[in-house]
């Protein structure tokens, strides 16, 4: 009865994300196809809906992202000149940015499917590439890999590389354009606007 | 390597542009032809929106599905000739041989090319070109230039691009009629134009500044298919 007893607590503390350790690509696996089930069955989102896109995105993606890494990353080496509440206005708006423009990708979704390419890492990693492959009927294959870090909480990602292009880094040249020009809080403000004006533009776009 | 510069330069109309390449830190991108880009930019953009995009949309809307696909095979089974070449050339000779496979497959089985019986086989396609050649040589550093319709290049791209024109099959078919030749080189401009179609709003809403953002996205992209999807990482600023 014990040992019966012992097993289901195991077996509970193992199916649990939160205690147990989840290895980087069974979590970028778990979480892909947990949003896709959600989308495939999502007429709204499937139709346009970027705010419930948005929402899904909220819920099941961001907690498994690491947005200050991410921000860090695309402002490069200006970001060491922020300070602390500097650096978290541009998380923020950074995040609201990244969130609102790609969420919108899942409401042009049509049967995509996700293949998972092999997976090694050696047991000391802290930094690991997850390699997965977006296939689309009648068209190329897209690679989409995603770049995570140990973390307290489990492993986050702070790079997305679609077709080899991050989406992080690929703003650093335009972030220390801003940087050059108004400084840094010249780039929160730049970034601030864009995010005022998605706002604006999105209802006009959802309505079509 | 100069002279690998200099036969690619001697490829181009720009003759006249002038060339500093020095290989140069990751933070900062070399563009020393902005003004030029920025201004042939601004061109593309007014020709995308009242002719390409456009017909991109027509076509988009007006071929069903598995026809596109076909599209897209039949100029994927042309694009083999060239990837067979610049696989061998890069020393990849097992990939080139795939190719080679691919070619004949896809050729004979898979009806001039129109089903891509290959990859169902297992024969991975490969993305290679020139421009890939000529950095895996050596010229791996290369000034951003943006043409009107051709899109964002590097110098050494456009001039792979040249080469790789000359290997395309589709130049040579239909000497006789000039109107036919020309439709059969602008279809594939016309379907990778359609492919694109979704990812217009995406990059209207993500950049700040829509000409760099493409530039970077583009420098990237090349880096990856140079590197065959595996770059290395570039080095991080943090800490």
């Amino acid at each position: 009865m014990m040992k019966k007893l012992i097993s289901l607590v195991f077996a509970v503390l193992l199916a649990s994300p939160a205690f147990a350790e989840e290895a980087p690509d069974v979590l970028v696996k778990r979480v892909s196809e947990e949003v896709l089930e959600i989308v495939r069955k999502d007429r709204d989102i499937q139709n346009g809906n970027t705010q419930k896109a948005v929402e899904l995105v909220d819920q099941k993606v961001l907690p498994h992202f690491d947005f200050r890494h991410m921000t860090a990353l695309a402002v490069g080496k200006d970001w060491k000149k922020a300070s602390p509440g500097q650096q978290q206005q541009l998380t923020a708006e950074f995040k609201t940015l990244l969130v609102r423009t790609y969420s919108n990708a899942l409401t042009s979704y049509k049967n995509q499917k996700i293949a998972y390419k092999p997976f090694r890492m050696n047991p000391g990693d802290s930094e690991v590439l997850v390699r997965t492959e977006v296939i689309q009927p009648g068209s190329k294959p897209v690679q989409i890999d995603y770049s995570l870090e140990k973390a307290d909480g489990g492993w986050k990602v702070f790079d997305v590389l679609v077709a080899g292009i991050s989406l992080v880094t690929n703003y650093r040249d335009q972030f220390a354009q801003e940087v050059r020009s108004g400084g840094i809080d010249g780039l929160i403000a730049a970034i601030a606007a864009k995010n005022k004006s998605l706002l604006g533009g999105g209802a006009k776009a959802d309505g079509k | 390597m100069a002279w690998k510069r200099f036969a690619g330069i001697g490829c181009l109309v720009a003759g006249t542009i002038a060339f500093a390449g020095p290989a140069l830190a990751d933070e900062t991108v070399h563009d020393p032809l902005e003004g030029f880009n920025r201004a042939m930019f601004a061109v593309n953009e007014g020709l995308d929106t009242v002719v390409i995009k456009p017909v991109a949309q027509v076509y988009d809307f007006a071929v069903p599905l598995p026809a596109k696909a076909g599209v897209g095979s039949f100029f994927g089974n042309i694009a083999d000739i060239r990837n067979v070449l610049n696989n061998a050339l890069q020393g990849k000779l097992a990939d080139a041989g795939n190719d080679f496979g691919r070619l004949l497959i896809n050729s004979t089985v898979g009806i001039f090319g129109l089903f891509d019986v290959a990859s169902e086989l297992g024969l991975e396609k490969h993305d290679e070109d020139f421009g890939q050649t000529l950095a895996v040589w050596g010229w791996t550093e290369s000034d951003f230039l943006f043409l009107p319709i051709l899109g964002p290049r590097t110098v050494r791209d456009t001039g792979g691009w040249v080469v790789d024109a000359y290997t395309d099959p589709t130049w040579y078919t239909l000497r006789k009629s000039v109107a036919a030749r020309n439709t059969l080189v602008a279809l594939p401009f016309v379907d990778v134009r359609a492919s694109l179609l979704p990812s217009d709003k995406v990059v209207e809403e993500a950049a700040l500044d829509k000409y760099a953002y493409v530039r970077d996205a583009y420098l990237q992209r090349r880096r990856n298919l140079i590197f065959d999807g595996s770059p290395p990482r570039l080095e991080d600023v943090l800490d």
